[in-house]
């Protein structure tokens, strides 16, 4: 078993007013990025687990976001593959 | 003759616990035939307890989500289980997000529209008085009541809100409290008085069975005279003439309260 880091992405879905994504909307707007039509706000959750292999890791970390890390009423996610957390951290130097 | 058992749960985290269980021996006390018992999120058993309530507060941090991971608490299979048999249960605030979470009211609550917490008393009409919880008010009262949340912004998508909000003869709909102006103001029509945009300005909602009920405002911070108003007193009064007409029907003696 190898370690394998992945991303969920969970969004405010589309159609639900997001308040956050809203004032922030706002805010772009005073500062002049007139063209900015919206702004959803979410969430970026990084699941570290063990598995076989990535695909296996990431049928397991959806399966987490659907019953727990996102909420399907008014969010989406995406999920994005992380590496493995060593590999991760030996390509953090500047 | 014993008086019906009420559960109040405690998750990591809430704590409008005992204000609730105060509420219900203290301030309502013997009128409304009720006994609070504290009961622990790892409960898995509530034989003995004739109706539940989830406090407010904040479960578990409110990590990931209000409510998200107390609805995965042991307890929580024992409220579903018998919520569905038709037990009387209670969701007051981080209660009601907890009950949403859990798939026991339908929707999710956002953020405030404010972006602020709102820690206020306001006007709530009673828009239905066919639940455990209501009975005891009239139809159309304004309560003062008072909320205290950053997430009560309730939402359902268009087809689940019509489906809430269908009423007719036969069933009264299930919205339970709205929120309005100081004199029954329609706050879907003056959206100033809906304080944190919760669609359909619903302050507190029902299963379709109506035995299942969240509430956003706290009935319990307003069940005494010195607190500033008793308006919330009826929620316990309505539960225990609730429960003691469930053992009159069945049988059962009548807890010590019973009918006003």
């Amino acid at each position: 078993m190898a370690r394998y880091t992945v991303f969920v992405h969970v969004m405010p879905r589309r159609g639900v007013l997001d308040p956050p994504g809203e004032a922030a909307r706002a805010a772009l707007s005073a500062l002049g990025f007139e063209e900015v039509r919206e702004v959803r706000i979410g969430r970026r959750i990084a699941v570290e687990v063990e598995a076989a292999d990535p695909s296996q890791a990431e049928a397991r970390v959806r399966q987490m976001a659907e019953r727990l890390l996102a909420n399907p009423v008014i969010e989406e996610f995406e999920l994005a593959a992380g590496g493995s957390p060593e590999r991760a951290n030996g390509s953090a130097g500047r | 003759m014993s008086a019906a058992v009420v559960g109040v749960v405690t998750f990591p985290g809430t704590n409008c616990d005992r204000d609730v269980v105060h509420a219900i021996n203290r301030a309502a006390g013997d009128r409304a035939g009720l006994r609070a018992v504290p009961v622990w999120y790892e409960e898995a058993d509530l034989s003995g307890i004739d109706a539940v309530v989830l406090p407010g507060g904040f479960s578990y941090g409110d990590y990931l989500r209000s409510g998200a991971i107390a609805a995965l608490a042991p307890v929580m299979q024992a409220v579903a289980g018998r919520a569905r048999q038709g037990m009387p249960v209670l969701g007051i605030c981080n209660g009601f997000q907890i009950l949403l979470e859990a798939g026991l009211l339908p929707g999710a609550m956002r953020r405030n529209r404010t972006l602020s917490f709102i820690c206020r008393a306001v006007p709530v009409r009673v828009e239905s008085v066919e639940t455990p919880f209501t009975r005891a008010y009239r139809k159309g009262q304004v309560l003062r009541l008072p909320i205290a949340h950053y997430e009560g912004n309730y939402f359902a998508w268009p087809e689940e809100l019509g489906a809430i909000e269908a009423a007719d003869e036969a069933a009264p709909g299930r919205v339970v409290l709205r929120y309005c102006g100081p004199d029954g103001q329609d706050a879907r029509i003056f959206p100033e008085y809906n304080p944190n945009g919760a669609a359909g300005a619903i302050a507190a909602l029902a299963n379709p069975a109506g035995n299942v009920v969240g509430v956003m405002p706290h009935p319990e911070r307003a069940s005494e005279e010195w607190l500033g108003s008793t308006d919330g007193l009826g929620v316990w009064l309505s539960l225990g003439q609730w429960l003691a007409e469930r053992r009159a029907a069945a049988g059962l003696p009548a807890g010590r309260g019973g009918a006003p």
